[in-house]
């Protein structure tokens, strides 16, 4: 049993919000110590679903559970095993950051939690401002609070609706650093971002929604797979081509040569007709799909 | 209950950081009141045979002060939290709706009864001490604070923006508590504003409480303590009501 309960658990889940409907049947399941994405544009239903699962949403149907706890009717086991670090940049002007977190812990029964917030406070860059009210911190400084916050419990599992939203690129690297280290501890990642190479580079499996549906999910490996569009760049010592591959072969402005091809055999096929016709290759540079590439691909299939 | 104690205690923190005006201007407001009031009525009125104008208002007044401040706090502590979207920070742990409303009640109370205490003591200089019924002034000042903190924690979460707050606040707090009796008795008015008075629940609130201070009233407080007791009752279920829905909280 406990090999099999998910960290997450999400089925056949909808939620309808007067004239749209944000969530159309979403099923999801993702297992202790993933670090999972959560892709989609503009209103396809993450944060509705990750509301749902905080609690902060109720569900028309469909159920979900976090660590086999049931988010509505098992809600108190739900909320101490869940860390939420919501995408709002919300703070609490009356507190400074120390009583923020003291305050925070209460609500969840600790009392004596201060050797963990000097933790959290300093793996966070948060120690030195531990005594400056929250409205003068900078935003950095408000995003890393709400992580510090949605940690104050250790949760075992760890949702971050758009972290990195508006974050400059220092703190991006180290709150990324921090989480990843959190996984790698045990803890469960689900993120949503909109930097795509941030969960290309971090998340084991990615789900794609949609309109309120998963329209993918699997390995980042995997979907990385779909696309074999590969694309090589080339610069010629003389503008001669292969008649054969004139059609094939773009100029672009700068007077390099681009190519799309699925296959390396093609590539290599244009190298012997470059060498038989005397062309020589002076740069070449190879470029592989990325998750941008598949996702604007799905978006646009589904 | 450890997540209450967190919220009481943060509830508490919150009017204590901004004291000045959430305690020290309400009395200040009700000092002046008491001066111009018994200065341009203390020669010509006596309610009651034998009791000082001011005698008679300064009960009203601590009444009021403590109505207006218990309501005021869970109020403006949700609106704010809602307003700023730090309504998370509660919403997300795993706090009953239990817990919220006695956090956010008892801290509004507490507010009420510190201010209440506050004019108390200010207006000692202008009135003399006198307390014929401690016990019916503690179950009165308990009651009065308390249901106006449930309407306060309604009132919360039911307005979305600040202006509706405030027209809660100004059209419904503040007539129901000017009109009840603070600077009369209501057996001065004609018999029509009598009996409008006598729906009016902040009237057993104001008049009860005076009995405590003069041991006279314009009703048996008796009876105000049942209608006190009967609006409480009504007023935390309505409340417990929609916390447990969540309404306007949990989408």
């Amino acid at each position: 049993m406990s090999q099999a309960t998910p960290a997450i658990h999400v089925d056949d889940l909808r939620k309808r919000f007067r004239t749209t409907q944000a969530l159309d049947g979403v099923s999801l399941d993702i297992l202790p110590g993933e670090f999972f994405g959560l892709l989609g544009p503009n209103g396809a239903g993450k944060t509705t679903l990750i509301s749902i699962l905080a609690g902060l949403t109720r569900a028309d149907a469909g159920q979900a559970t976090i660590m086999g706890h049931d988010v509505v009717r098992d809600y108190r086991q739900a909320r101490r095993a869940l860390g939420v670090v919501p995408q709002e940049l919300v703070y609490d002007p009356f507190f400074n950051v120390r009583e923020t977190l003291r305050i925070q812990s209460g609500y969840f029964g600790l009392k004596h939690n201060d050797g963990w917030i000097d933790e959290i406070m300093h793996h966070l860059d948060l120690a030195q401002h531990a005594d400056k009210n929250t409205q003068s911190l900078s935003g950095g400084m408000k995003r890393r609070l709400l992580v510090a916050q949605a940690l104050v419990h250790k949760p075992p599992v760890i949702v971050l609706d758009e972290p990195t939203a508006g974050v400059d690129v220092d703190l991006r690297r180290s709150l990324w650093e921090f989480i990843s280290r959190l996984n790698r501890e045990g803890h469960t990642i689900l993120l949503t971002t909109h930097y795509l190479e941030e969960a290309e580079a971090l998340c084991g499996r990615i789900a794609m929604l949609k309109s309120g549906r998963v329209v993918a999910c699997d390995t980042t490996r995997n979907l990385l797979q779909l696309t074999n569009e590969h694309c090589a760049q080339l610069r010629l010592d003389r503008d001669d081509v292969p008649v054969a591959w004139q059609d094939r072969l773009l100029r672009d402005a700068e007077g390099s040569w681009r190519i799309n091809f699925s296959e390396y055999l093609e590539l290599e096929t244009l190298l012997a007709d470059l060498r038989v016709t005397g062309v020589r290759v002076t740069e070449m540079h190879l470029q592989e799909p990325d998750l941008e590439d598949v996702f604007t691909d799905i978006m646009k299939r589904t | 209950m450890s997540g209450f104690s967190a919220l009481f205690y943060k509830e508490l923190l919150r009017f204590w950081k901004v004291v000045v005006q959430t305690v020290v201007a309400p009395v200040v407001t009700a000092l002046l009141y008491l001066l111009i009031f018994s200065h341009v009525l203390e020669a010509h009125v006596e309610v009651y045979p034998g009791v000082s104008y001011t005698s008679f208002l300064v009960p009203g007044l601590v009444m009021m002060s403590m109505l207006q401040n218990a309501f005021s706090n869970s109020s403006s502590s949700l609106i704010q939290s809602k307003m700023q979207g730090n309504i998370v920070f509660v919403l997300l742990p795993p706090l009953s709706y239990l817990e919220f409303f006695l956090a956010y009640l008892g801290a509004a109370i507490l507010r009420g009864l510190i201010v209440g205490l506050g004019v108390w003591a200010v207006t000692l200089w202008y009135a003399p001490f006198q307390l014929p019924h401690p016990v019916w002034l503690l179950a009165y000042a308990l009651l009065a604070c308390a249901i106006m903190a449930a309407v306060g924690i309604v009132a919360g979460i039911w307005a979305e923006k600040y202006d509706q707050l405030a027209a809660f606040q100004n059209f419904l707090i503040l007539p129901l508590t000017f009109l009840s009796g603070v600077f009369y008795s209501i057996h001065s008015l004609p018999p029509f504003w009598q009996a409008v008075s006598r729906v009016n629940p902040v009237f057993y609130l104001i008049d009860g409480f005076r009995y405590a201070f003069v041991g006279q009233s314009d009703t048996d407080p008796g009876l105000g303590l049942l209608v006190a007791g009967a609006c409480f009752v009504a007023i935390s279920a309505l409340t417990l009501m929609l916390l447990k829905s969540g309404y306007k909280l949990r989408h």
